[in-house]
Protein backbone atom coordinates (compact mmCIF):
# COMPACT_ATOMS: atom_id res chain seq x y z
CA UNK A 1 0.00 0.00 0.00
CA UNK A 2 1.10 3.69 -0.39
CA UNK A 3 1.35 5.03 2.62
CA UNK A 4 -1.46 7.26 3.80
CA UNK A 5 -1.22 10.96 3.69
CA UNK A 6 -1.40 12.96 7.14
CA UNK A 7 -4.49 14.59 5.59
CA UNK A 8 -6.19 13.62 2.39
CA UNK A 9 -4.80 16.09 -0.25
CA UNK A 10 -7.68 17.51 -2.50
CA UNK A 11 -7.88 17.10 -5.42
CA UNK A 12 -10.32 20.10 -6.08
CA UNK A 13 -7.87 22.10 -4.78
CA UNK A 14 -4.74 21.03 -6.77
CA UNK A 15 -6.60 21.02 -10.24
CA UNK A 16 -8.04 24.63 -9.32
CA UNK A 17 -4.55 25.57 -8.98
CA UNK A 18 -4.47 25.91 -5.12
CA UNK A 19 -0.71 26.99 -4.02
CA UNK A 20 -0.66 25.58 -0.56
CA UNK A 21 -2.47 22.72 -1.61
CA UNK A 22 0.39 21.99 -4.48
CA UNK A 23 3.11 22.56 -1.65
CA UNK A 24 1.71 20.40 0.44
CA UNK A 25 1.45 17.61 -2.48
CA UNK A 26 5.22 18.31 -3.48
CA UNK A 27 6.09 17.98 0.79
CA UNK A 28 4.26 14.78 1.47
CA UNK A 29 5.47 13.15 -2.24
CA UNK A 30 8.85 14.56 -2.32
CA UNK A 31 11.06 11.77 -0.25
CA UNK A 32 9.26 8.72 -2.33
CA UNK A 33 10.65 10.33 -5.48
CA UNK A 34 13.73 11.73 -4.41
CA UNK A 35 14.60 7.91 -2.90
CA UNK A 36 12.87 6.50 -6.69
CA UNK A 37 15.54 8.76 -8.54
CA UNK A 38 18.52 8.07 -6.00
CA UNK A 39 17.93 4.33 -7.10
CA UNK A 40 17.68 4.30 -10.76
CA UNK A 41 19.93 6.73 -11.04
CA UNK A 42 22.39 6.22 -8.43
CA UNK A 43 23.49 10.03 -7.98
CA UNK A 44 22.53 12.47 -5.55
CA UNK A 45 22.57 15.41 -8.78
CA UNK A 46 20.90 13.09 -10.97
CA UNK A 47 18.22 12.23 -8.60
CA UNK A 48 17.40 16.21 -7.52
CA UNK A 49 16.72 16.43 -11.80
CA UNK A 50 14.16 13.15 -11.30
CA UNK A 51 12.71 15.32 -8.46
CA UNK A 52 12.76 18.98 -9.92
CA UNK A 53 11.81 17.32 -13.07
CA UNK A 54 8.84 15.19 -12.09
CA UNK A 55 7.13 17.89 -9.87
CA UNK A 56 7.11 20.29 -12.49
CA UNK A 57 5.69 18.16 -15.08
CA UNK A 58 2.90 16.98 -12.39
CA UNK A 59 2.03 20.77 -11.47
CA UNK A 60 2.25 21.78 -15.23
CA UNK A 61 -0.72 18.99 -16.17
CA UNK A 62 -2.26 18.69 -12.70
CA UNK A 63 -5.65 20.57 -14.41
CA UNK A 64 -5.35 17.23 -17.09
CA UNK A 65 -5.22 14.66 -13.71
CA UNK A 66 -8.60 13.09 -13.87
CA UNK A 67 -7.99 11.03 -11.17
CA UNK A 68 -8.73 7.35 -12.60
CA UNK A 69 -5.72 6.52 -10.67
CA UNK A 70 -4.59 7.73 -7.22
CA UNK A 71 -2.20 10.95 -6.89
CA UNK A 72 0.29 8.85 -5.73
CA UNK A 73 0.05 6.50 -8.69
CA UNK A 74 0.11 9.05 -11.09
CA UNK A 75 3.38 11.28 -9.91
CA UNK A 76 4.92 7.70 -9.49
CA UNK A 77 4.36 6.88 -12.98
CA UNK A 78 5.91 10.78 -13.59
CA UNK A 79 9.01 10.29 -11.47
CA UNK A 80 9.25 6.68 -13.70
CA UNK A 81 8.90 8.28 -16.97
CA UNK A 82 11.25 11.07 -15.78
CA UNK A 83 13.72 8.48 -14.07
CA UNK A 84 14.07 6.38 -17.39
CA UNK A 85 14.34 9.78 -19.78
CA UNK A 86 17.29 10.59 -18.11
CA UNK A 87 19.06 6.55 -17.76
CA UNK A 88 18.74 6.97 -21.22
CA UNK A 89 20.26 10.40 -21.56
CA UNK A 90 22.82 9.00 -19.07
CA UNK A 91 23.52 5.78 -20.36
CA UNK A 92 22.50 5.63 -23.88
CA UNK A 93 23.54 2.10 -24.60
CA UNK A 94 21.59 0.74 -21.95
CA UNK A 95 18.76 -1.37 -23.66
CA UNK A 96 15.84 -0.66 -20.76
CA UNK A 97 13.46 -3.17 -22.90
CA UNK A 98 15.09 -6.22 -22.18
CA UNK A 99 13.30 -8.69 -23.68
CA UNK A 100 14.52 -11.61 -21.10
CA UNK A 101 12.51 -9.43 -17.85
CA UNK A 102 9.18 -10.88 -18.50
CA UNK A 103 10.74 -14.35 -19.19
CA UNK A 104 9.78 -16.38 -15.85
CA UNK A 105 12.72 -19.06 -16.61
CA UNK A 106 15.37 -16.86 -17.61
CA UNK A 107 18.09 -16.66 -14.69
CA UNK A 108 16.74 -17.95 -11.88
CA UNK A 109 18.78 -20.55 -10.70
CA UNK A 110 20.46 -19.47 -7.39
CA UNK A 111 24.19 -20.62 -7.36
CA UNK A 112 24.89 -19.04 -3.75
CA UNK A 113 23.64 -21.44 -1.26
CA UNK A 114 25.68 -19.26 1.88
CA UNK A 115 22.95 -18.71 5.02
CA UNK A 116 24.12 -15.32 5.97
CA UNK A 117 20.21 -14.41 6.82
CA UNK A 118 21.29 -14.80 10.54
CA UNK A 119 24.12 -11.78 11.03
CA UNK A 120 23.35 -8.90 13.24
CA UNK A 121 22.06 -5.89 12.22
CA UNK A 122 24.58 -4.35 13.47
CA UNK A 123 26.75 -5.99 10.46
CA UNK A 124 23.91 -6.33 8.08
CA UNK A 125 23.31 -2.75 8.74
CA UNK A 126 27.03 -1.36 9.23
CA UNK A 127 28.43 1.31 6.85
CA UNK A 128 30.06 -0.96 4.91
CA UNK A 129 26.61 -3.37 4.54
CA UNK A 130 24.90 -0.57 3.20
CA UNK A 131 27.39 0.43 0.84
CA UNK A 132 27.25 -3.31 -0.42
CA UNK A 133 23.64 -3.23 -0.81
CA UNK A 134 23.49 -0.29 -2.75
CA UNK A 135 25.80 -1.61 -5.04
CA UNK A 136 23.75 -4.72 -5.34
CA UNK A 137 20.79 -2.63 -6.19
CA UNK A 138 22.76 -0.67 -8.70
CA UNK A 139 23.75 -3.82 -10.74
CA UNK A 140 20.20 -4.90 -11.27
CA UNK A 141 18.62 -4.41 -14.66
CA UNK A 142 16.88 -0.56 -14.80
CA UNK A 143 13.42 -2.97 -15.98
CA UNK A 144 14.25 -4.94 -12.92
CA UNK A 145 15.10 -2.41 -10.27
CA UNK A 146 12.23 0.44 -11.17
CA UNK A 147 9.94 -2.95 -10.29
CA UNK A 148 11.60 -3.44 -7.15
CA UNK A 149 12.27 0.06 -5.97
CA UNK A 150 8.48 0.67 -6.47
CA UNK A 151 7.46 -2.57 -4.81
CA UNK A 152 9.95 -3.52 -2.04
CA UNK A 153 11.52 0.00 -1.37
CA UNK A 154 8.66 1.83 -1.37
CA UNK A 155 5.90 -0.68 -0.57
CA UNK A 156 3.44 0.12 -3.40
CA UNK A 157 1.03 -3.11 -4.09
CA UNK A 158 1.39 -5.36 -7.01
CA UNK A 159 -1.28 -3.25 -8.46
CA UNK A 160 -0.09 -0.13 -7.83
CA UNK A 161 3.44 -0.70 -9.45
CA UNK A 162 1.42 -2.17 -12.32
CA UNK A 163 -0.59 0.51 -13.17
CA UNK A 164 2.35 3.35 -12.51
CA UNK A 165 4.69 1.23 -14.85
CA UNK A 166 1.78 0.25 -17.03
CA UNK A 167 2.61 -3.58 -16.90
CA UNK A 168 0.46 -6.02 -15.98
CA UNK A 169 0.46 -7.95 -12.82
CA UNK A 170 2.30 -11.06 -14.27
CA UNK A 171 4.74 -9.24 -15.22
CA UNK A 172 5.47 -7.40 -12.19
CA UNK A 173 5.76 -10.28 -10.17
CA UNK A 174 8.23 -11.77 -12.68
CA UNK A 175 10.16 -9.10 -12.59
CA UNK A 176 9.91 -8.71 -8.82
CA UNK A 177 10.99 -12.20 -8.57
CA UNK A 178 13.73 -12.10 -10.95
CA UNK A 179 15.10 -8.95 -8.97
CA UNK A 180 14.92 -10.59 -5.66
CA UNK A 181 16.95 -13.08 -6.73
CA UNK A 182 19.43 -11.70 -8.54
CA UNK A 183 19.82 -8.95 -5.60
CA UNK A 184 20.02 -11.86 -3.08
CA UNK A 185 22.22 -13.67 -5.23
CA UNK A 186 24.88 -10.61 -5.03
CA UNK A 187 24.59 -10.36 -1.58
CA UNK A 188 25.00 -13.89 -0.77
CA UNK A 189 28.31 -13.23 -2.60
CA UNK A 190 29.67 -10.55 -0.81
CA UNK A 191 28.48 -11.78 2.53
CA UNK A 192 30.35 -15.53 1.59
CA UNK A 193 33.61 -13.11 0.99
CA UNK A 194 32.77 -11.22 4.06
CA UNK A 195 32.34 -14.23 6.56
CA UNK A 196 35.59 -15.77 5.34
CA UNK A 197 37.16 -12.25 6.12
CA UNK A 198 35.81 -12.33 9.58
CA UNK A 199 36.96 -16.17 10.17
CA UNK A 200 40.72 -15.03 9.35
CA UNK A 201 40.29 -12.03 11.35
CA UNK A 202 39.33 -14.07 14.13
CA UNK A 203 41.93 -16.56 13.66
CA UNK A 204 44.30 -13.73 13.32
CA UNK A 205 43.30 -12.30 16.98
CA UNK A 206 43.62 -15.53 18.40
CA UNK A 207 47.11 -16.06 17.22
CA UNK B 1 18.66 -29.66 -4.15
CA UNK B 2 15.79 -32.79 -4.22
CA UNK B 3 12.94 -33.30 -5.84
CA UNK B 4 9.95 -34.43 -3.52
CA UNK B 5 6.50 -34.25 -3.11
CA UNK B 6 4.46 -32.39 -5.84
CA UNK B 7 6.86 -29.00 -5.34
CA UNK B 8 10.83 -28.98 -6.61
CA UNK B 9 13.19 -26.84 -6.56
CA UNK B 10 12.52 -25.06 -9.56
CA UNK B 11 8.51 -24.56 -8.73
CA UNK B 12 9.07 -23.69 -5.37
CA UNK B 13 11.72 -20.84 -7.12
CA UNK B 14 9.10 -19.94 -8.94
CA UNK B 15 6.32 -19.38 -6.53
CA UNK B 16 9.13 -17.78 -3.72
CA UNK B 17 8.26 -13.85 -4.30
CA UNK B 18 4.35 -15.09 -3.77
CA UNK B 19 5.09 -17.37 -0.74
CA UNK B 20 7.50 -14.76 0.80
CA UNK B 21 4.49 -11.99 0.09
CA UNK B 22 1.88 -14.36 1.54
CA UNK B 23 -0.21 -14.49 -1.63
CA UNK B 24 -0.76 -18.00 -2.30
CA UNK B 25 -3.24 -20.90 -1.28
CA UNK B 26 -2.67 -22.64 1.96
CA UNK B 27 -2.77 -25.85 0.06
CA UNK B 28 0.01 -24.69 -2.00
CA UNK B 29 2.02 -23.11 0.76
CA UNK B 30 1.86 -26.61 2.91
CA UNK B 31 3.48 -28.34 -0.14
CA UNK B 32 6.16 -25.28 -0.45
CA UNK B 33 6.57 -25.97 3.43
CA UNK B 34 6.52 -29.93 2.96
CA UNK B 35 9.58 -29.40 0.51
CA UNK B 36 11.40 -26.91 2.55
CA UNK B 37 11.49 -29.55 5.36
CA UNK B 38 13.81 -31.49 3.51
CA UNK B 39 15.77 -28.91 0.98
CA UNK B 40 18.60 -27.13 2.98
CA UNK B 41 19.33 -25.14 -0.20
CA UNK B 42 15.76 -23.96 -0.68
CA UNK B 43 15.52 -22.81 3.01
CA UNK B 44 18.78 -20.83 2.42
CA UNK B 45 17.58 -19.01 -0.56
CA UNK B 46 14.12 -18.38 1.20
CA UNK B 47 15.75 -16.90 4.35
CA UNK B 48 18.25 -14.93 2.43
CA UNK B 49 15.78 -13.41 0.10
CA UNK B 50 13.35 -12.51 2.99
CA UNK B 51 16.54 -10.89 4.63
CA UNK B 52 16.92 -9.23 1.50
CA UNK B 53 13.70 -7.87 1.30
CA UNK B 54 13.88 -6.75 5.23
CA UNK B 55 17.23 -4.93 4.78
CA UNK B 56 15.60 -2.80 1.86
CA UNK B 57 12.75 -1.62 3.89
CA UNK B 58 14.68 -0.89 6.79
CA UNK B 59 14.88 2.49 8.38
CA UNK B 60 18.30 2.80 8.05
CA UNK B 61 17.46 2.84 4.16
CA UNK B 62 14.83 5.81 4.15
CA UNK B 63 16.80 8.42 2.80
CA UNK B 64 15.40 12.05 3.73
CA UNK B 65 15.24 15.22 1.16
CA UNK B 66 18.06 17.15 1.85
CA UNK B 67 16.90 20.44 3.00
CA UNK B 68 18.85 22.29 0.14
CA UNK B 69 17.45 20.31 -2.25
CA UNK B 70 13.91 20.92 -0.58
CA UNK B 71 14.44 24.93 -0.86
CA UNK B 72 15.91 24.53 -4.53
CA UNK B 73 12.36 22.60 -5.48
CA UNK B 74 9.94 25.09 -4.04
CA UNK B 75 12.48 27.65 -5.71
CA UNK B 76 12.16 25.94 -9.34
CA UNK B 77 8.61 25.00 -8.72
CA UNK B 78 8.25 29.13 -7.65
CA UNK B 79 6.79 27.79 -4.46
CA UNK B 80 9.33 29.52 -2.47
CA UNK B 81 6.48 31.39 -0.35
CA UNK B 82 5.57 27.91 1.04
CA UNK B 83 8.81 26.93 2.23
CA UNK B 84 8.70 27.03 5.52
CA UNK B 85 7.24 24.92 7.31
CA UNK B 86 8.02 21.84 6.92
CA UNK B 87 4.99 20.61 6.90
CA UNK B 88 1.37 20.73 8.91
Amino acid sequence: MINPTPQELSLEKLRAGDRAEMARMVDVFSAPVYRLGLRMLGSPQDAEDVLQNTFMNALTHLSEFEGRSSIATWLYRIAANEALMLIRRRKPEVNIEDLQADDPDAGLMPTQFVDWSGLPENELLSEEGKKALDAAIQTLPENLRMVFVMRDVEGLSIKETADALGLTGTNVKTRLLRARLHLRERLSAYYAERSQHLIREDKNDGS
Amino acid sequence: MMDHNHVNCETLLGSLSEYIDGELSPELCREIEKHLAGCDNCRVVLNTTRRTIDLVQSPAEAVPVPDEVRERLFKRLNLDDYLKPKSQ
